[in-house]
């Protein structure tokens, strides 16, 4: 069970938390203009990756926030926590 | 098949003090070729390789694998099987499968037990009753032998649940699946393996596949640890890391891969003679022939690949054991665990082609790939070998993701009123 | 009590308070601090159980954790029994009960025995390879298998115990009270670090504080009275907290650890009543140290595993904690110094030691001159090759090694002994240090695995950092401690150690016998019964991996987890497939380190803790009026009143006849609800639900459909708008937690450009439903200044209102089709206006009815329940409501979806009405629909979802999704069910008034 540095109320539990999934897939601006295959890659298809991933995280049992986490998935080590529109760090 | 396994091969083998036995499979070099090469030896892989090999004749092909046979979610499930599924697309893939289980020590020629001790699915709210019922009612009329119990036939078939309707949420019934139940989940690997290998399949472990190599859009091969190996076609079936091999081509499939976890008690003698699900508060518990008591746990809701999850998983699956077990309170747990399952959005696997030719993925069996294993390998090696999808894996192509035909097996959804 | 194998050492045990148990039912003695294998052995018990496979007798091995054979099963209470307890961890207590495990009938004559003269037809893995013909028969070997494998029994009935756990955060944790794990804790507790120290014993001191021996001291005191002196200082740490009998059992990511403290496993049986029995430790620390030390190693040789055979280094703890001599005449067998220890230990405590077989070459470290000195015979380079005595060791069979070690040369020598030590050298302790991640390296000269790198805030010290000198202990212990926790402390810079130093080292995994391999039996792992053989049966075969052999052979895979077998099993592997053994790898050590309860890993979270219980404010009216519950999620909601001797059926029959005749009224506060507020809220709600919102007047309602951004009807409810940007939606019950984390996604991940705040306010109100004819008339009489009437009041609005100068919000909706009204009020008033409006309503015969009432009411209108009617694969569309969808909004969640090839599909499953031809034959929900009964395989339409038998309409029906079900309206069609076939036909979804004119009636 790994720690998150929540932005705003500093490091918690993991079992505070929870996971969005990959970070920085943006909801079409204008579904309708978007052919099946486009939405679907939007809908359903990810990286899934196996090392650094950029991901959202939710503090569902403290302030409710949303924000970024960069996590690497081979060990659960957090590089970097952002908030949510802020730029994310560079690899 | 080479040195045949039986009663008298074991007492003829006992007066040489077992010196004599022949290896279970070979340990090849990769060939500079094959027609195919599976990737992944997992059960999956390895009856996808034996089934290419015993029912469309393509011996050059090979198997490779990253670490060790049966390493991954094969040595790592808990080996429920059964075939009790709702869509007539998926009871169509199950029960394929259970049909092959009943057979498949013979098959194989190797004991993978396959105990039919059958399966309970508890229903522990009124939707619950419904969703189960549903479900019977499907199962019976696609000929699969689910039936319905009530409380007291729950009570009777498996003694030591907790059938009071004093606790938090009270047992309203069950569907009992007879043919049901699990199997040894080693000896399916190694079963299929030794089969396979007997045919000429080059079953290559301890090779990682670093890259696959295209022109255009067919396949030329794949780069690995043990250095370039050609085929023109290529199956992955490497469960949990199935987006690691599908980023190779820039590939992105519909999964999440997340740990599962699980864990056994310390063996005692025979307490439980059959399986329970309990989707509600989330159990499920069945003893091995060991005398472990075998408890899965859930998946933890963030991608991992560390092949480990969180305490409070197996905390709060724990928790739901002793609501229906209290008799279980003193045993102990003795290993536990964790795998890396990927998940489809319709809990639901993808047996199917690609964009790229001779590129195919079987994937997204989520945390129940295990039961299916020989008609995911029978159903697989027909797809490559055809190049297109048998009937009863038609219905699990990736295109469903885009027109949205999926096959949704999460059950209904949450109760609402 | 055999007196002669008690010495009259008093340190650790009490020998003034005799304390009697049972084993095997008959009446022992021990002393208090006594294990019960030490008071076993103190009664001459060596034989305590039999083995999992082949039921050899096996005796106590260990003093520790490791035990392999004393497995026993303590208490015969079926509530209280523990199966699989390890005799070497038990503090003896008064009223102690235990008993041999898988034996029968008794350990002394166990019949399973017979498997043994079979061996040869069982090696590892025989059940691959049989068991196959005939091929249904697998059912009953599988009944025998299953009969005779596991070991001790679970209890039957439920543990009277109670177990708690409790989180604690520190800076650092030192796991392990030896001598280097208390330096570092004083270390760190000196430098104020806040300091906890856990110890799986009942005392701290590990190995040394047992150390009495001329060869091993410090300061000039021996290494014991040095270690006691640092002991007592630790007692002046405020900061630093002590807890004995405390077993580490996890070591997860980010330091966070698992403990089980024991509490009253040790107490008298009748001083263990209503206390916690253990208690489980989450811990959090910012540093860990390591200090688990190391176990000592069997070696391998034909018939090693007699009862008798013991670690030389637990005979030592036998004899200088315990006072337990486990013989009177023994024998040492060792590649090592530390059995030369032992020997001393015994000398001094008046046991003969009748030879010590080494397998090394000469050496002359300072111990082994000790040895020398007393007269002891030592055969050099030289190997047991055979032991005797069935049920207790009488003699070991020794011959000379080759000079290769591979073989045994000259004569055999018989020695008699009624005891024998055997050490293979020294196993660190890495498990917790690899259960955290952390990566081994092997090192050659005694080949050891030993911690390498980490991720983790975390060191490893002493013994089981490959430490096994005093001094070297003591050195790089406090010189790692320093380094790790960035103090210096000076306190052990210039202590005086004398130290024995081990010259020789040498090591073979499988000792040669004088019979060949196959003939012999060489233990591996004790408890599962796997020997070399069937290690190299494995590796003939082709597992080549080193998880192949263990689980082709299950060696190290019982309840020690191979903590004994796992090296040897390695060392056989590497020699036999000629592979070096750092390149090998180890298996994984999994957690727990030692078996954890259940019971410990559940804590309070059982009985009625196990979940919350949400109830409504007027949840104890319910109760009163003899409600029945359902399980909505976490809620517990009435279910149905019934009066006098109703069943379910009569009740709800009732209830639906007087709700639509009169009036009745409903619980509704569980459903779920979201005050929304600021200047976008409208556009919010334009996005969020399918249907539009811009235009509803302040003071309307509107009921609007959710979906899942793949199209799929998600929840659904009625929302207020309260005022200009103020809006108030309800949720399904199960649904609320969801649909509010999901809308909070959306606006601040997708849409943080909106003015928009959430808030869940379902406990802040409670709702009470009034609804039939005569609801108006009983709400003027609870609110008599409000308006009523239709112009001022219409449907599907609402208003502000007092009830005894407490506001409260009435809105005008129905989910029954009947006029009927909600009260929305604070949760604290919401059950005096409950009763308010049945005092009021008694003259109209006011019905309280329940959640299955409401759902027969609202069947009879064809109002959906999402989650009952829908499934997650239903769009809008499906439930024939394409009404709600907006057709001018450019994009709200899932509308995208709705357009895909396979959802706009005109044959897809869609909501209908289902009439039996019988109309007193009511559809079981969940039945499946066909059009045909004779095509085969039989083809599946659909299913039945709601069904009910109207008391209103006076006939069954049924809410269906079936597919293509909009065309065939009107059409017969099939409910196969297991002993009939019922004939339906299809209708439209509403089935009472399908003018809407009783909502105004």
């Amino acid at each position: 069970m790994f720690l998150i540095n929540c932005p705003y109320c500093g490091e918690r539990d993991q079992s505070e938390f929870s996971s969005g999934g990959e970070a920085h897939i943006v909801r079409p601006k204008q579904p309708t203009e978007l052919s099946d295959d486009q939405w679907a890659e939007y809908l359903f298809m990810r990286k899934n990756i196996k090392g650094v991933q950029f991901e959202r995280w939710n503090h569902t049992h403290g302030c409710r926030k949303w924000f970024n986490v960069v996590r690497d998935t081979s060990n659960d080590i957090i590089h970097a926590v952002y908030k949510m529109g802020e730029k994310p760090p560079v690899k | 098949m080479k040195n045949k396994y039986s009663i008298f091969s074991l007492i003829k083998n006992a007066f040489s003090y077992h010196e004599n036995w022949q290896r279970a499979w070979r340990d090849p070099e990769p060939k500079k070729e094959y027609d195919a090469i599976i990737i992944g030896g997992g059960g999956h892989g390895l009856a996808t390789a034996y089934y290419l090999a015993k029912k469309h004749s393509m011996t050059n092909i090979a198997v490779v694998e990253k670490g060790w046979i049966g390493g991954g979610n094969t040595g790592r499930n808990t080996t429920i099987i059964r075939s009790n599924y709702l869509w007539d697309a998926s009871a169509g893939l199950y029960d394929h499968a259970l049909k092959l289980w009943e057979g498949l020590s013979q098959e194989l020629n190797y004991n993978v037990m396959f105990s039919q001790r059958g399966v309970m699915n508890l229903a522990h709210n009124l939707q619950d009753v419904r969703d189960l019922k549903r479900r019977t009612h499907a199962n019976r009329l696609n000929g699969i032998d689910a039936v319905w119990l009530n409380t007291d036939e729950v009570k009777k078939f498996c003694p030591i649940i907790n059938t009071s309707p004093e606790i938090r949420y009270p047992v309203l019934g069950g569907t009992l699946q007879r043919r049901a139940g699990t199997a040894r989940h080693d000896a399916v690997a190694w079963g299929y393996a030794r089969g396979a290998d007997a045919m000429g399949v080059d079953i290559i472990q301890n090779c990682e596949v670093k890259g696959i190599k295209r022109n255009g859009d067919s396949l030329e091969g794949i780069e690995t640890t043990k250095g370039f190996i050609k085929a023109k076609k290529i199956g992955v079936v490497t469960a949990g890391h199935s987006s690691v091999i599908a980023n190779m081509v820039d590939l992105k499939l519909p999964l999440e891969s997340k740990p599962l976890q699980a864990l056994v008690s310390e063996p005692v003698k025979p307490i439980i003679d059959t399986v329970v699900m309990s989707n509600a508060v989330h159990a499920y518990v069945s003893q091995s022939d060991k005398g472990e008591l075998v408890i899965g746990a859930g998946t933890d809701a963030y991608v991992s690949y560390t092949q480990r999850g969180s305490h409070d998983v197996v905390e709060g699956t724990l928790k739901a054991i002793l609501e229906l077990y209290p008799i279980f309170s003193r045993m102990k747990m003795l290993r536990q665990w964790g795998g890396i399952v990927d998940i489809c959005p319709d809990a639901s696997p993808i047996i199917s082609k690609t964009h790229i030719k001779g590129l195919y993925f079987n994937c997204g069996w989520g945390t129940g790939g295990f039961k299916a294993t020989p008609g995911s390998g029978d159903l697989f090696a027909h797809t490559i070998a055809n190049d297109e999808p048998h009937k009863l894996n038609a219905d699990f192509n990736i295109n469903r993701f885009i027109s949205g035909d999926l096959v949704d097996e999460h059950g209904a959804a949450a109760v609402a009123h | 009590m055999s007196k002669n194998l008690r010495t009259t050492n008093n340190k650790f045990i009490d020998q003034t308070s005799r304390i009697s148990f049972k084993f095997d039912g008959k009446k022992l003695y021990g002393f208090k601090g006594d294990t019960l294998a030490s008071a076993l052995l103190a009664n001459n018990i060596h034989l305590v159980g039999r083995s999992f496979k082949y039921h050899r007798p096996r005796g106590i091995m260990t003093c520790g954790s490791e035990e392999p054979n004393a497995i026993l099963q303590v208490g015969n209470d079926p509530s209280m029994t523990e199966p699989n307890t390890r005799a070497t961890e038990i503090e003896i207590y008064e009223g102690l009960e235990a008993s041999s495990q898988n034996c029968w009938p008794s350990v002394n004559f166990d019949l399973g025995a017979v498997n043994n003269f079979f061996s040869p037809l069982i090696p590892a893995a025989f059940y691959y390879k049989t068991f196959m013909w005939p091929a249904n028969f697998w059912k009953l070997y599988e009944y025998f298998i299953r009969k005779s494998a596991g070991l001790g029994k679970s209890p039957t009935e439920p543990d009277k115990d109670i177990y708690d756990q409790r989180y604690l955060h520190c800076d650092v944790l030192i796991v392990g009270g030896g001598i280097s794990g208390i330096m570092a804790a004083k270390t760190a507790a000196k430098n104020n670090l806040n300091t906890v120290l856990i110890d799986d014993k009942n005392t701290l001191g590990g190995t040394t504080i047992f150390q009495e021996n001329e060869c091993y001291k410090i300061n000039n005191l021996y290494s014991n009275k040095w270690l006691k002196k640092e002991i007592e200082t630790l007692k002046s740490f405020k900061n630093l907290t002590i807890k004995t009998r405390t077993s580490l059992a996890a070591y997860h990511n980010y330091n966070y650890l698992l403990a089980r403290e024991n509490l009253t496993d040790h107490l008298d049986l009748n001083e263990k009543k209503d206390k916690i029995r253990q208690r489980l430790w989450k811990i959090r620390s910012k540093k860990v140290i390591i200090a688990t030390g190391a176990m000592e190693r069997p070696l391998i040789f034909n018939n090693n595993d007699r009862p008798g055979i013991i670690l030389s280094s637990s005979i030592k703890k036998y004899i200088d904690y315990y006072g337990v001599k486990c013989g009177q005449k023994v024998s040492l067998f060792t590649n090592n110094d530390s059995a030369y220890e032992t020997a001393i230990s015994l000398n001094n405590s008046g046991v003969t030691v009748n030879s010590i077989v080494d397998i090394r070459d000469k050496t002359n470290s300072l111990i082994v001159k000790e040895v020398d000195k007393l007269g002891i015979k030592i055969h050099w380079k030289s190997s047991v090759v055979n032991t005797n005595g069935y049920k207790k060791i009488n003699s070991i069979e020794i011959m000379k090694l080759s000079d290769d070690g591979a073989a045994v040369v000259g004569k055999k020598i018989k020695v008699e002994c009624d005891c024998l030590g055997i050490s293979g050298g020294w196993t660190p302790r890495v498990h917790l240090f690899t259960q955290s991640g952390g990566k081994l390296k092997f090192r050659i000269e005694d080949n050891v695995f030993l911690p390498d790198k980490s991720k983790l805030d975390q060191i490893s010290i002493g013994s089981c950092n490959g430490d096994f000198e005093l001094d070297e202990v003591i050195k790089n212990s406090v010189y790692l401690t320093n380094k790790f926790l960035e103090i210096n402390n000076n306190d052990y810079e210039n202590l005086e150690i004398i130290s024995s130093k081990e010259i020789n080292k040498k090591n073979i995994w499988l000792l040669p016998s004088d019979k060949p391999l196959g003939k012999t039996k060489p233990f591996l792992d004790f408890q599962n019964d796997s020997t070399a053989n069937d290690i190299k049966l494995a590796l003939r075969e082709g597992f080549k991996s080193i998880e192949h052999v263990k689980r082709y052979t299950t060696t190290g895979m019982a309840t020690d987890q191979g903590k004994l077998s796992n090296m040897h099993a390695l060392g056989i592997i590497a020699e036999t497939a000629g592979v070096k053994m750092g390149e090998l790898g180890t298996t994984t050590f999994r957690p727990p380190y030692t078996p954890l309860t259940f019971g410990a890993i559940v804590g309070r979270n059982v009985g009625k803790f196990f979940d919350i219980t949400r109830k409504t404010p007027m949840h104890d009216w319910h109760v009163e009026n003899k409600a029945k519950f359902e399980n909505v999620g976490q809620w517990k909601r009435a279910w149905y009143y019934p009066k006098d001797n109703e069943n379910m059926y009569e009740a709800v029959q009732r209830e639906s006849k007087a709700a639509r005749d009169s009036s009745g009224i409903l619980d509704a506060s569980t459903l779920g609800k979201i005050d929304i507020q600021g200047s976008d809220a409208s556009e919010f709600l334009n996005r969020v639900y399918t249907n539009a919102w811009s235009k509803l007047e302040i003071g309307k309602c509107r009921y609007g459909l959710m979906l899942n951004e793949d199209g799929m009807v998600y929840d659904d409810g009625v929302t207020t708008r309260l005022s200009e940007n103020h809006y108030l939606m309800t949720t399904t019950t199960g649904g609320a937690a969801n649909v509010l984390s999901k809308l909070e996604d959306y606006l601040q991940t997708e849409w943080p450009e909106l003015d928009v705040y959430l808030t869940s306010v379902t406990d802040h109100y409670g709702t009470v439903s009034i609804c039939g004819p005569n609801s108006k008339k009983i709400l003027s009489k609870v609110i008599p200044d409000l308006v009523l009437s239709d112009e001022e009041f219409p449907h599907m609005s609402f208003k502000n209102a007092l009830i005894d100068n407490i506001k409260c919000r009435v809105m005008r909706i129905s989910f029954t089709g009947e006029l009927s009204y909600e009260i929305n009020i604070q949760s604290s008033y919401v059950k005096s206006v409950w009763e308010k409006c049945i005092d009021a309503g008694k003259e109209f015969d006011i019905t309280p009815y329940g959640t299955e009432t409401m759902h027969l009411l609202r069947a009879e209108k064809g109002f959906i329940i999402t989650g009952q009617d829908t499934d997650g694969t239903m769009t809008p569309v499906d439930l024939q409501m394409d009404w709600i969808i907006s057709k001018k909004k450019y994009d709200f969640i899932g509308k995208r979806s709705l357009y895909r090839s396979d959802t706009i599909r005109e044959d897809r499953k869609q909501l209908v009405g289902l009439l039996t031809e019988d109309p007193k034959e009511i559809l079981e929900e969940g039945a499946q629909i066909v059009a045909e009964t004779n095509k085969k395989p039989i083809e599946m339409i659909g299913h039945v979802t709601s069904s009910y038998f109207s008391p209103n309409l006076n006939k069954s029906i049924a809410l269906a999704v079936v597919k293509n079900g909009k065309k065939l309206k009107g059409q017969k069609m099939f409910v196969p069910m297991k002993d009939k076939t019922i004939n339906v036909t299809i209708t439209d979804t509403v089935f009472l008034d399908k003018e809407n004119k009783r909502l105004n009636a």
